[in-house]
């Protein structure tokens, strides 16, 4: 009796549990869609809580912004968005007389550009957070940007290209950046038939050198190649280190509605370049050295200022030299060209294919060494498809664009048309997972993904299309990047987020790498601009003919001098301003009530210029347009102008005297 | 040698650590300032915690009328010359004078070193208190009296927004074990001539 009522309760018991633990599971599963009861919702995965740090930066390019944004992830937060090919008022980039000359080209002022894909330096084939290469499709140039202190720090302009689209990725030790050429182009430029162009027109492709200590870019060579379209690039890494391969459409080298005409030839190219024997060529003296005209332009931290420095001399090897270019046939116009973690594999994203073409680097040297030639063009051998083929992943998706590696055997490509991100494994080319994304992704990112050791937690799609997803605004609505999680066998979707302009590309990188090491302040003792005043007791003020130049200081919560008196219409008045902040985060602003110009946002240590021209007799006011302190307000002063030919005195004061009397 | 004389001259050479170490610290902290910003005080100078601490302090003090901090105080010029003359003074006890001597130093260290506290609080005071008639802030304490920042001599005051810590630091430390030794030695000694 005893036995069998105990037995009773025991199972009671179980089954209390048993509810309870259902009903706990249920209410686990309202709260979390998909995932089991242990997962983490997406929103928990993407919170950064206030006050805490993303794990890694985002480097997104703005497409036809021209610029380049810094994003958090996972958040997906905007923290900055530098510069580089675009003029931007708010920090007078392009406007201000020190970075001006950033923008000069061979075509003069160039205010607008087209950037396109960021890459970061690399050291053993890992990024290392030093600087960001960044390439300008329209008017052929790669940028560096200094991840000290987010800003542009020098812009190379790249002769005899045009469209500079395969650009600019790096080589495993940031040997080379290199720039390409999208829209073949007479080589040297002529005037000529537009329907000449087949066999007449040329393709640059160019390895710009990097010094390892201060980043300096130099274009080492060109390479000068048959003129179809380069469109994208990847380095070899690992074993392939010493190799560079370019995607190629318009191998058809039609000069009107490509749209059909470049699209008839089965297979296009990617172009697998030797490097090192292009070096050896160079050593050996087999170049030509062409006379050109381009600009390089510099920024020098210490004067504070960027110069444009006019190269007149580039290296071209032919790339009929023996052994120094190969084409591997590739299905149907290919955009992406990407290459495996190990350097074994090189992707080629055939646009109008209905599979994703692998090619065997091991196979490519054993086709090379065995001459399995398929035919040459322009004097370049073409390998046979066979000979070098590794696989291939069948009926992936439609339109694919870009592969990123998650360095655990997985490859991530993306699908323009049928609007998806696609995982696969290399090797067995098997598809394992697809995911929707909203929508016609272009390029995806896992940080370091264009290296040897990709951190494969996140990956990053980028939308060119987003038509319903937001608040709209009218016709013109915003791209967009979409954040997954891809550290399970299934890609998850956590987050889909606002870009600014259009997400072209991106790299990223852990936060430590670039957080603990960038520039707080712009060190005053440091700072050898030739119109800096170090100290408020040495601000004054300068006529040179019809020149003014006014050496400003500023700091909280004044500027010095403030008031100003003998300026005349007709002058040019240079505002010659420097912070003497030496404090972290106290930036100063200026701005001149009828300056055709933008604002000066200077920070502490810096000097910066910006030039006025009074046009009207008058008392005109100045003011800081930083939210510098607690009286931020009262930073103001006055400009006294007078007509043309009087006899004001020049005189400039603070506080009713003249500053270091 | 003694155990009593070394303990009195080990006592005695710690006080040349003054010459490399602060003495006092003040740290401010505040919201906008989530490294605060800080002074080390030594013997003979007043120098950042980091980079341009002591240049910052003074911007921010303008707004309330407080005087720059001094780069140069007489006091700079006489503390070294106190310091070495104690440290030979003691060396000398050390060696040659009898254990009630060691007192003797132990007490004229702790005088000179109130002397040199009333100095710092007096110097504190002018600071806090003699501020400029033209300050862009003027507060009043609850009786309608401006207000005074003095910082606080020893321990945290909040003044403002800001927060203040003012506390010893490894010199003055160091001192203070010197003279302890010093006190020590006495015993010591007065127990070996028995």
């Amino acid at each position: 009796m005893m036995k069998k009522q105990a037995r009773l309760l025991f199972t009671l018991f179980i089954a209390a549990a048993f509810l309870t633990q259902c009903t706990q599971q249920s209410g686990n599963n309202s709260g979390n869609s998909s995932g089991g009861a242990l997962a983490s919702s997406a929103a928990e995965r993407v919170y950064v809580k206030p006050g805490d740090y993303d794990e890694f930066y985002a480097f997104i390019s703005g497409g036809f912004s021209g610029q380049l944004s810094v994003y958090g992830l996972p958040s997906g937060r905007l923290f900055r968005v530098i510069p580089v090919f675009s003029q931007d008022p708010e920090k007078a980039y392009g406007y201000s007389e020190e970075t001006k000359p950033m923008l000069m080209t061979s075509k003069g002022f160039i205010p607008w550009g087209d950037s396109h894909h960021p890459d970061i330096s690399q050291t053993d084939g890992t990024v290392d957070g030093r600087w960001v290469f960044l390439n300008e499709n329209n008017t052929p140039r790669i940028a560096r940007v200094n991840l000290k202190t987010f800003e542009t720090d020098e812009i190379i302009e790249i002769p005899n290209s045009a469209g500079n689209h395969s650009s600019a990725f790096v080589t495993e030790n940031t040997e080379y950046v290199v720039a390409g050429t999208r829209f073949a182009v007479p080589f040297p430029q002529k005037d000529m038939p537009i329907s000449d162009m087949k066999g007449n027109f040329k393709a640059a492709l160019s390895f710009i050198k990097v010094d390892p200590q201060t980043g300096r870019m130099n274009i080492a060579f060109q390479i000068k190649m048959p003129g179809f379209d380069y469109d994208l690039s990847h380095p070899g890494r690992g074993k392939s280190h010493g190799w560079f391969f370019f995607s190629t459409y318009n191998t058809e080298e039609a000069n009107s509605l490509l749209e059909v005409n470049a699209s008839q030839n089965d297979k296009d190219f990617i172009a697998a370049v030797n490097w090192k024997k292009a070096e050896e060529y160079i050593k050996q003296g087999k170049f030509t050295t062409q006379k050109v005209r381009y600009a390089h332009n510099i920024w020098d931290h210490e004067t504070h200022q960027a110069h444009t420095k006019w190269e007149t001399e580039v290296k071209v090897l032919d790339g009929s030299l023996p052994g120094l270019v190969y084409f591997l046939p590739t299905p149907k116009s290919p955009h992406g060209c990407d290459v495996s973690p190990d350097g074994e594999y090189i992707i080629g994203s055939g646009k109008l294919a209905a599979e994703l073409t692998a090619h065997s680097f091991t196979k490519m040297l054993k086709a090379i060494e065995d001459k399995a030639y398929a035919g040459e063009a322009y004097g370049i051998p073409i390998l046979k498809y066979e000979a070098v083929n590794a696989g291939a992943v069948k009926n992936p998706g439609l339109g694919p664009l870009h592969t990123e590696f998650d360095g655990k055997g997985y490859a991530y490509t993306t699908f323009f048309i049928s609007s998806e991100v696609v995982k696969w494994k290399l090797g067995t080319w098997e598809v394992v997972d697809r995911q929707p994304v909203y929508y016609s992704v272009g390029h995806l990112m896992i940080p370091g993904g264009n290296s040897r050791h990709p951190f494969g937690k996140y990956l990053v799609a980028m939308n060119k299309i987003t038509k319903d997803r937001y608040l709209s605004t009218g016709p013109e609505v915003c791209q967009s990047a979409q954040l997954f999680d891809i550290t399970g066998e299934k890609m998850k979707l956590l987050l889909d987020f606002p870009t600014v302009g259009e997400p072209h590309y991106a790299a990223g990188c852990p936060r430590d790498l670039v957080h603990p090491k960038t520039t707080k302040i712009y060190k005053l003792g440091e700072n050898k601009h030739p119109y800096a005043t170090k100290s408020e007791k040495d601000a004054h003020v300068v006529r040179k003919g019809n020149e003014v130049h006014i050496y400003m200081t500023m700091i909280r919560s004044h500027f010095a001098p403030d008031n100003i008196e003998g300026v005349k219409v007709g002058d040019k008045v240079y505002f010659h301003v420097t912070n003497l902040e030496q404090d972290y985060d106290v930036p100063h602003g200026i701005a001149m009530i009828g300056a055709n110009n933008s604002e000066l946002l200077i920070m502490p240590g810096r000097t910066e210029t910006f030039v006025w021209e009074p046009k009207q007799p008058g008392v005109w006011p100045f003011y800081c347009t930083d939210f510098c302190s607690a009286l931020h307000q009262e930073m103001q002063g006055y400009v006294r102008v007078s007509p043309r030919g009087s006899n004001v005195p020049l005189s400039w004061s603070l506080d009713g005297e003249k500053p270091g009397e | 040698m003694k155990t009593s004389r070394l303990l009195m001259i080990a006592g005695a050479l710690l006080l040349l650590s003054l010459f490399k170490l602060p003495l006092w610290n003040i740290t401010l902290e505040a919201p906008q300032y989530p490294t605060p910003l800080g002074m080390n005080i030594h013997i003979n100078k007043i120098t950042d915690v980091k980079p341009n601490d002591v240049k910052n302090i003074n911007l921010l003090n303008h707004y309330i009328g407080m005087q720059e901090i001094p780069e140069h105080l007489k006091e700079f010029d006489m503390f070294p010359y106190i310091v070495i003359a104690m440290v030979v003074l003691g060396v000398l006890i050390g060696l040659r004078a009898g254990y009630k001597w060691f007192l003797a130093w132990f007490v004229l260290m702790a005088v000179l070193g109130l002397a040199g506290i009333y100095d710092f609080y007096l110097w504190e005071y002018n600071y806090g208190h003699n501020l400029n008639p033209k300050a862009i802030l003027k507060f009043t304490d609850a009786q309608g009296h401006p207000m005074a920042y003095q910082p606080p001599l020893f321990g945290t005051k909040k003044i403002l927004n800001f927060t203040a810590h003012s506390y010893p630091r490894a010199g003055a430390y160091l001192m203070f074990l010197g003279m302890f030794l010093a006190l020590v030695a006495f015993f010591v000694g007065k127990k070996e001539k028995r």
